[in-house]
């Protein structure tokens, strides 16, 4: 069984809610001085460099990062619930993005949008009663193949039902840019970010400010513990499942148009997800947050300012920097190191 | 005297398999003989899985992307610099092509190769260790088609290779289809006994320590990131000499050949087949090569499904053994077996970890 070690720290004796905003700050901070310093040094490397130009490919890193982001908390949210990564998250998020797609045919963008994630919460609660729920207390290898059996069906069905041709999918944002100090932003870009930005801020309000939510961290800390006090953990799992679900929706619909609708969708921004979770510690919400955004930022720096790289290596070599961060600190940025007890 | 039949038993079924395999091509067409020979390949591939995943506990999704390395290995040897040339390639002069070999001799160079690859991915993906490890390799599957594009003065990018189909050597009188297939079926039983005295032996018994615990494992004097290491790089040497042989007997690799979808379906059929049993990856090899077919165009109903229905029932399949019956069609014979022996149907698996 494994549980959280204490952490080997003097205590600020900050309150939670002004600890993680320090962090927060501290991060954003963190990040800024790392990116103006990476510009410092590209404006020695390359020749045709403009602070400008950086600065888009940042904005555009952050909001591709924003959806890996979704996934990411997607992925965490069920590994601190039922304990699993969930394979099949990115073929859930596809399916309901076609879903999305058919619904748009017979009304605008935002009622379909809210529908589509309506259907995903009850699909993802069901999935987690009728496949996972039989394998619960199975090993942890059983849970993931029976995810990986959803993958492939998922995946499968949604080519069977919709036809596997790429499909262009709406987008609710004005095609325009904007200027901003300078740096030339999409609306596309601005959107994206925005949605997927919101849907993790209420996604955490629901968590840090609901009865319900607050139930669900209970069940996440220790199911036995909650149980006794009379939670349902059953129905919290299943709810999990649905949120979970919901994130991947709009993971989903936000990444379609940019990247067209196909049932192969979210196959590679499932595993930037993965990294991104990974990166930011599996356990930690935040941290796969954080971690999607770095992820985002670093793909699109590198692939841009690294001929080697370019387009086509994003994905091997935001993995091989996965690896690295791994390597130093197992547990990710955020994470919490796990003891084991025999 | 019971105990010794069943003893006999094992090597019985396969004799009994052997002489199934070396009479068969006298009863079908170049085409059934093209299937068999692929699931031949498909066994060797999914014993190198079963080992991993089934004996030692780890789950890769990247086997696809291994058995693309063996197929490039055996592809690039065979045509040599030479054979390269004729597609205006320019191999690094540091990496030894050599002059184009015999397409036979570069399975087991094929399995070495791929066999040190997978032993040096194994190394960190061990301190990842459990559901990270699936991430990984999956990472590694996703990776291979996109690597082996980038560096078109190797591989030949997305055109892929051409090779020559082999003649029948020694001036046999057959075609060079059953060639292919007597070759393929030839290696994939001495790499069926070799896999056979592996697990059975002192490793096989460290590996499903380590799989059934491995704290207690530990104590016992196992090191497990030695042997899982050592796991992860015998099962992708089997990966390579399933891809050496993939490439001869297609003639031609291509980074498409070896998508993210061949390694997802090749650990569903090592699942399905049975993990923790080398008959499994038998069953699952026949399950890869003809449920494709047969679902998509069922035998008795006259429908003709969607392409996208054997991914449907592979992964209805994954749940439902997952669910039911964790030995999978092994395991549902061994307890059908059981059932004649005892008179009581017993639902487990021999691998503990999954039941």
């Amino acid at each position: 069984m494994a549980v959280p070690a204490r952490l080997p720290r003097i205590d600020l004796s900050v309150g939670p809610v002004l600890r993680s905003l320090l962090l927060g700050v501290g991060f954003i901070v963190g990040a800024v001085a790392v990116l103006v310093l990476l510009g410092l040094v590209l404006t020695q490397t390359e020749t045709a460099f403009s602070w400008s130009g950086y600065a888009q490919q940042i904005v555009s890193g952050l909001s591709q990062g924003a959806i890996f982001a979704s996934l990411a908390l997607a992925l965490v949210l069920i590994y601190r619930t039922t304990d699993v990564l969930n394979f099949a998250q990115g073929e859930m998020a596809t399916f309901t993005t076609f879903i999305a797609w058919s619904l748009m045919h017979h009304m605008s963008y935002w009622p379909a949008f809210a529908l589509t994630l309506v259907i995903a919460f009850i699909g993802g609660a069901a999935i987690e009663r009728i496949v996972i729920r039989p394998v619960e207390h199975r090993p942890e290898i059983v849970i993931v193949i029976v995810t990986i059996g959803l993958l492939i069906a998922l995946n499968g069905l949604s080519g069977w039902i919709w036809n596997p041709e790429v499909k262009a999918f709406d987008s609710p944002f004005s095609n325009g840019t904007t200027e901003i100090a300078g740096v030339v932003i999409s609306y596309q870009e601005l959107g994206v970010l925005v949605v997927c930005l919101a849907t993790v801020v209420l996604l955490w309000a629901f968590f840090r400010f609901t009865t319900l939510g607050l139930v669900m961290r209970a069940v996440a800390n220790s199911q036995d513990a909650s149980r006794l006090v009379g939670v349902r953990v059953g129905w919290m799992l299943a709810l999990g499942w649905g949120l979970a679900a919901v994130l991947g929706a709009v993971a989903g619909m936000m990444a379609a148009p940019s990247q067209f609708l196909d049932p192969n969708l979210m196959l590679v921004i499932l595993i930037y997800s993965f990294a991104a979770a990974v990166l930011g510690g599996i356990d930690s919400p935040i941290g796969a947050v954080a971690g999607g955004l770095i992820l985002g930022v670093l793909i699109n720096i590198l692939g841009t300012y690294v001929d080697f790289i370019g387009g086509e290596l994003r994905l091997p070599a935001a993995l091989v920097v996965l690896l690295i961060v791994l390597l130093i600190r197992p547990q990710g940025l955020f994470g919490h190191k796990v003891v084991r007890r025999v | 005297m019971r105990r010794y039949l069943s003893v006999a038993v094992g090597p019985a079924l396969f004799v009994v398999g052997a002489v199934v395999v070396a009479l068969l091509p006298r009863f079908m067409g170049e085409f059934r003989l093209l299937e068999f020979t692929f699931v031949a390949i498909y066994v060797i591939a999914l014993l190198g899985l079963n080992i991993l995943t089934g004996y030692s506990g780890q789950i890769s999704l990247g086997h696809g992307a291994l058995v693309g390395v063996g197929a490039y290995v055996a592809a690039l040897l065979s045509l040599g610099r030479p054979g390269l040339e004729l597609y205006q390639l320019d191999p690094p002069s540091w990496i030894p092509l050599g002059d184009g070999m015999r397409p036979v001799f570069t399975i087991p160079i094929a399995a070495l190769v791929t066999g040190v690859i997978g032993f040096l991915i194994g190394i960190p993906a061990l301190r990842l260790g459990g559901v990270s490890l699936a991430l990984a390799t999956l990472a590694l599957a996703v990776s291979f088609p996109i690597l082996m594009k980038r560096f078109s003065e190797v591989t030949g990018g997305g055109g892929g290779l051409n090779l020559n189909l082999p003649e029948t050597p020694f001036g046999w009188d057959i075609s060079t289809r059953h060639w292919l297939y007597y070759e393929a079926w030839v290696t994939a039983g001495i790499l069926f006994l070799a896999a056979w005295l592996l697990v059975r032996g002192r490793i096989g018994r460290a590996w499903r320590a380590i799989r059934d615990g491995e704290v207690a494992a530990t104590s016992s004097g196992v090191n497990p990131a030695l042997y899982k290491t050592f796991a992860f790089g015998v099962s992708s040497a089997y990966a390579g000499a399933a891809g050496a042989l993939f490439a001869i007997e297609t003639a031609y690799v291509n980074p498409d050949t070896f998508p993210v979808s061949l390694s997802i379906l090749l650990l569903a059929s090592a699942v399905i087949g049975g993990l923790g049993s080398l008959a499994g990856a038998l069953f699952g090899a026949l399950l890869f090569e003809f449920l494709p077919i047969y679902s998509q165009e069922p035998p008795i109903f006259s429908f003709h499904f969607a392409e996208q229905a054997p991914s449907v029932v592979f992964g209805v399949f994954l749940i439902v053994i997952m669910l039911l019956l964790p030995g999978g069609v092994a395991g549902l014979f061994r307890a059908l077996a059981g059932a004649v022996r005892t008179g009581r149907f017993r639902r487990r698996s021999d691998t503990s970890e999954l039941a």
